[in-house]
C-alpha cells in the first residue's frame, strides 16, 4: 500500500445535476509519471482538485502521499506541487514575485533553481503578469512549481500554451523530477505529450477510467497498420478473423491487425512474396479514440499519425 | 489578453468593400453586441432600475401626505433653504411647491445611485470584457471596433431613458406638474449619461475594470462632494425659500441636476451641459480607443522587481498588496467628507442658535445635549454607510478572486483555507477601523480649527465616529457569512442590506416605517453620541453578532467547494 503516492477508488464527484467524476479509480505508484489522458470536460480537472482538497469528495476512496487530501491539506500541500492548466496570476505581481510567492508559500524556494529555471524557460521575470501571455504565465506556474523540490508534481494540461521549444524545457524538467525519486501525475490531451513521459497512463472518458496500464499494456489492446506490397495480388483475407479496413489497390495492400491475428497474416503474405513492408505500431491516438467508440478509417489515420 | 498588433487593419483592408464606408464598418455588428450586452443585464438593470423608481414613488408618496398645506410646506422650505446641512446633503431648495420638497429629497441619491450604476454598467460592457478577454474573442469575428462601445453606451443610454421617463410618469401620476415631472426626469437621464459617457474615457485610460469602476465612482462622488460645498456655500435668496449655490455646485452633473430647478424658475437649458459633457466624453474615449491596442491601457506599466520581497510572501502579505490600493482611495475620500463636515460647524452652530423654528424641530428628534451634538452624530452615520461600502467591496475581494481563479493556486500551498480568509477579513476589519478613525480625526481637526474649540469637542467626532464600528462590521459579518455558505448570494444580500440599512436610516422617519422594521438596521441600535450618552449594551450586543456572522462564514468557507 505504501508503494502508492496516489490512491482512488470508485471516487464520485457531481456538481448539480452533473456527474463529473463517477466510481472513479486511480493508482500512481511512488516514482512513476503517471499520464492522464482524457478529452476536454473528461473530469481531470475535477479529480486533481478533488486530490488538491479544493473540492470535497461525494463518495469513495483518495489517499495522496498517505493522508486524506481534505482533512490534511495544509500537511500535504507541503509536499506537493500543482500546475494548472489555466493559470490565473495577479496583475499588478511580476512574474517574479509570483513564484517567489507561490514557492514561499509552499515551503522554501531553491534560490538557484528557480534563477536557473528562470533562465531555462526564458522567462522575464521583472515584467507584470497583466502584460504576460497564456504561455508565460505558464512558466511562471511551472518555474514556481519545479523550484520546490516536493515528492508529488500534480500537473493539469501544464503545457498547454507553451511552444515546442519550452515544451522540451518542461520535459526535462519532467524527467529530472522523476531522476528524483518525485512522483508526477501528467494530465494530458496532448497525446505526444505521454508518449513520451509517462510510464503508465489512465485514460478518463466522461468521469469513468476506462482503461489503465502502460503504453506497451495498452497498445497490446490495439491493432498494428500494415502496408504491403507482394508479388502477386493477396486473396484469401476474407477467411481471417481480426483483420480491419483492408484496401487491396493491385498488388498494394492496407489493413489494421489485431494482434491475435497476426501469426495468421504473416503466414498469408508469406505465400504472396512480399516485396515491401511498412508496419507502424498503433499509436496512442488510436488507442485513444478507440475508447471514445471512433472508428478511423486509413485516411484519417495518415492524418492523425504521430 | 495581448492584442495580435495589426489584426484589425488587416480585417479592415480585406472586408468587402462594397456600399460600406469606414465608420459604417467600425459599427459592424453593434447591434448583436448590443442585443448580447441587454441580455447579460437583463437581471441587473431592471432591478436597479425598480429600486430607484420604488425609492422616489415612496418619497414622494409620504411628501404628498405630509406637506399638503401652503403653510406646512413653507415651514419645511425655510427649514431647507438656511440648514447648512440640509443643503449640504439635499441640495438648493427651490421655492415652496411640492415638486421643489420631492427634488430636495430624493433628487441627490437618485442622482448618485444612478451614476453608480452607469458607471458600472459602461465598465461591465467595455473594459471587464477586455480584462476577461471576451473582446478578443468577439473582435475577432465580425465586428468593428467601435461596435463594443457603442452598444455598451446604446445600452447605458437606453436604461437612462427609461428610467427617466418612469420617474416623469410617477411624478406626474403623484400630482405633480407634468412640465416639471419631464424636466426632472430628463434630469436624472441627463445625470446618468454624463457618467457614462465618463465612465467610457475611465475604461480606456484604466487596464483594470476594478480601476475603471474606482476612477468613475470616485468621480460620482466627488460630483456630489462638489455640489454638497456649492449649496452649503450658497446664500439665501431674497424669497428666503431659495438657495443662490455657489460656483462649485456647477461643475457637478448632480449640482445640475438641481441647478435645472424643474418645480422652481426652471432652466431647461442646464439640460444642454449634460449633453455637452456627454458628447465631448464620448468623443475623447472614442479617439482614445483609436490609439491603443485591445486590453492595454494608457498608462503603460514599468517593469518591477524580479524576486518577491519577505513581506509579500504570506497570505496576509498578497492580501495587503491586494487592498492597499483600495484602502487608501476609501481612507482618503472619507477623510475629505469627514473634513468638510467638521468645516462647516461653526455655520452649522450659527444656524442652530439664531433659528428657533430649526432648534425646535431638530430638538425634537431627540433628547440629547445640544444641537450640534446631533448634528456630528447625524453627519458621521451618512460616513459609516460609506464605510460599510468599503467593508463590502473590501470582503468581496475574496470573492471575485476565488471565481477569477487567483485563491486557487494560493489553497494549493501550504496555506489553510482560515488562513487565507482569516488575511483577507483581517484587513478589511483592520481597514474599518482606521478608516472611521480617519473619519472622526479629520472632522474634528477641522472643526476645531474652524471654531477654536478643541479638546472634548474633538473627542466627540473621533467617538462619534468609532462607535458606528459595530453595526458596520455586522454589514460585514452578513457578507461573509453568506459568501461561505451561498457564495452565489453574497453580492446581492450583503449590498441589499446596506441599502436597507441606508433607506431606513435616511428615509425611516419619513415612511413612518414601524420600530420593527427600523429595528432591522443595525445602525438603529447604535447610540447617537455624542448627543446621546454611550450606552455600551447594544454595542456589545452588535459586536457579538458580528463575531457570530464572521464564525458562521469561516465555517461554511471551510466546508465548501471551491469555485474556480
Amino acid at each position: 500500500m505504501t508503494d502508492s503516492a496516489i490512491q482512488v477508488a470508485a471516487l464520485t464527484k457531481t456538481f448539480g445535476p452533473v456527474t463529473a467524476l463517477d466510481a472513479f479509480d486511480l493508482d500512481v505508484a511512488v516514482g512513476e509519471v503517471h499520464g492522464f489522458l482524457g478529452p476536454n470536460g473528461a473530469g481531470k480537472s475535477t479529480l486533481i482538485r478533488v486530490l488538491l482538497g479544493l473540492l470535497r469528495k461525494d463518495h469513495g476512496e483518495a489517499v495522496v502521499l498517505g493522508g486524506d487530501p481534505w482533512r490534511d491539506a495544509v500537511a500535504l500541500h507541503a509536499r506537493l506541487a500543482y500546475v494548472p492548466g489555466d493559470v490565473h496570476l495577479w496583475p499588478n505581481l511580476t512574474g517574479g514575485e509570483a513564484i517567489d510567492l507561490l514557492g514561499e508559500l509552499r515551503g522554501r524556494v531553491d534560490r538557484r533553481r528557480r534563477d536557473d529555471l528562470v533562465e531555462r524557460f526564458q522567462l522575464d521575470p521583472t515584467k507584470r503578469c497583466g502584460t504576460y501571455s497564456k504561455g508565460n504565465r505558464q512558466k511562471v506556474a511551472l518555474v514556481a512549481a519545479f523550484a520546490s523540490e516536493v515528492e508529488l508534481y500534480l500537473l493539469d494540461e501544464p503545457t498547454s500554451g507553451l511552444d515546442p521549444l519550452m515544451d522540451s524545457v518542461f520535459r526535462g524538467c519532467v524527467q529530472e523530477a522523476r531522476r528524483g525519486g518525485a512522483t508526477v501525475l501528467l494530465s494530458s490531451h496532448v497525446l505526444a505529450e505521454v508518449e513520451a513521459l509517462a510510464d503508465r497512463l489512465t485514460i478518463i472518458r466522461e468521469g469513468r477510467a476506462v482503461q489503465s496500464g502502460t503504453l506497451a499494456e495498452l497498445r497490446h489492446l490495439t491493432r498494428t497498420s500494415i502496408t504491403v506490397t507482394t508479388a502477386r495480388p493477396v486473396s484469401g483475407l476474407e477467411g481471417l478473423d481480426g483483420v480491419h479496413h483492408a484496401e487491396l489497390d493491385g498488388t498494394e495492400l492496407r489493413m489494421e491487425v489485431e494482434p491475435e491475428a497476426m501469426p495468421s497474416v504473416q503466414r498469408l503474405l508469406a505465400d504472396h512474396d512480399v516485396l515491401s513492408m511498412i508496419s507502424s505500431p498503433p499509436t496512442l491516438q488510436q488507442l485513444f479514440l478507440r475508447h471514445y467508440g471512433q472508428e478511423l478509417t486509413p485516411d484519417e489515420l495518415a492524418e492523425t499519425g504521430p | 489578453m495581448s492584442a495580435v498588433p495589426g489584426t484589425e487593419h488587416r480585417r479592415a483592408s480585406t472586408a468587402p468593400p462594397a456600399r460600406s464606408h469606414g465608420p459604417v464598418r467600425e459599427l459592424t455588428g453593434t447591434r448583436r453586441l448590443l442585443r448580447l450586452a441587454g441580455r447579460r443585464d437583463r437581471t441587473v438593470l431592471p432591478v436597479w432600475s425598480v429600486a430607484l423608481l420604488g425609492l422616489l414613488a415612496a418619497t414622494v408618496a409620504s411628501i404628498v401626505s405630509l406637506y399638503a398645506t401652503e403653510a406646512e410646506r413653507t415651514q419645511y422650505a425655510v427649514v431647507a433653504a438656511t440648514n447648512v446641512v440640509a443643503r449640504a446633503f439635499d441640495g438648493p431648495m427651490s421655492g415652496t411647491s411640492l415638486g421643489a420638497i420631492v427634488m430636495t429629497e430624493s433628487f441627490g441619491i437618485l442622482a448618485l445611485l444612478i451614476g453608480i450604476m452607469s458607471v458600472q454598467a459602461v465598465v461591465r460592457h467595455t473594459r471587464a470584457e477586455e480584462e476577461t478577454g471576451r473582446a478578443e474573442l468577439v473582435g475577432s469575428a465580425v465586428v468593428g471596433r467601435d461596435a463594443r462601445l457603442v452598444a455598451a453606451l446604446l445600452l447605458v443610454l437606453a436604461a437612462n431613458l427609461g428610467v427617466g421617463a418612469a420617474a416623469t410618469l410617477v411624478l406626474i401620476v403623484s400630482g405633480l406638474p407634468v412640465g416639471g415631472s419631464v424636466l426632472a426626469g430628463a434630469a436624472l437621464a441627463g445625470v446618468g449619461v454624463s457618467f457614462a459617457g465618463i465612465a467610457a474615457v475611465a475604461a480606456q485610460v484604466s487596464e483594470t475594470a476594478r480601476g475603471a469602476n474606482a476612477i468613475g465612482i470616485v468621480v460620482v462622488g466627488l460630483s456630489f462632494l462638489l455640489r454638497a460645498v456649492g449649496d452649503a456655500f450658497g446664500s439665501l435668496a431674497e424669497t428666503g425659500v431659495e438657495v443662490i449655490s455657489a460656483w462649485p455646485s456647477w461643475l457637478s452633473p448632480i449640482g445640475w441636476g438641481q441647478q435645472l430647478r424643474p418645480f422652481g424658475e426652471a432652466r431647461p437649458w442646464v439640460l444642454l451641459l449634460f449633453a455637452g459633457v456627454s458628447v465631448v466624453s464620448i468623443l475623447t474615449a472614442f479617439t482614445l480607443t483609436r490609439h491603443r491596442d485591445v486590453g492595454a491601457g494608457m498608462v503603460p506599466l514599468r517593469a518591477g522587481p524580479a524576486r518577491a520581497s519577505r513581506w509579500l510572501t504570506s497570505p496576509a502579505g498578497i492580501a495587503w498588496r491586494l487592498h492597499r490600493g483600495t484602502m487608501l482611495g476609501w481612507a482618503t475620500g472619507l477623510a475629505v467628507m469627514g473634513a468638510a463636515i467638521g468645516g462647516i460647524s461653526n455655520e452649522v452652530e450659527e444656524l442652530l442658535q439664531t433659528s428657533d423654528d430649526l432648534a425646535a424641530l431638530i430638538g425634537a428628534m431627540a433628547d440629547g445635549d445640544t444641537l450640534v451634538d446631533l448634528y456630528i452624530a447625524f453627519a458621521l452615520v451618512l460616513l459609516a454607510y460609506a464605510t460599510a461600502a468599503f467593508l463590502l467591496q473590501a470582503l468581496f475581494r475574496v470573492r471575485s478572486e476565488e471565481l477569477d481563479g487567483r485563491v486557487e493556486p494560493l489553497l494549493a500551498t501550504a496555506v489553510s483555507r482560515v488562513r487565507l480568509l482569516g488575511a483577507h477579513v483581517g484587513w478589511a476589519v483592520a481597514g474599518t477601523v482606521v478608516i472611521l478613525l480617519v473619519i472622526g480625526v479629520a472632522a474634528g481637526v477641522t472643526s476645531g480649527l474652524v471654531t477654536a474649540e478643541w479638546g472634548a469637542r474633538t473627542a466627540d467626532w473621533v467617538l462619534a465616529s468609532l462607535v458606528q464600528l459595530p453595526a458596520v462590521l455586522v454589514l460585514g459579518g452578513i457578507a461573509v457569512a453568506v459568501m461561505g455558505w451561498l457564495p452565489r448570494l453574497g453580492v446581492p444580500v450583503a449590498w441589499g442590506a446596506l441599502i436597507g440599512s441606508l433607506v431606513i436610516g435616511q428615509f425611516g422617519g419619513l415612511l413612518e416605517l414601524p420600530q420593527a422594521v427600523m429595528n432591522l438596521s443595525p445602525f438603529t441600535h447604535v447610540p447617537a453620541v455624542p448627543a446621546e450618552v454611550l450606552d455600551p449594551v447594544p454595542l456589545l450586543v452588535l459586536l457579538g453578532l458580528a463575531a457570530a456572522l464572521y464564525a458562521i462564514g469561516f465555517l461554511g468557507w471551510r466546508r465548501r467547494d471551491l469555485q474556480c
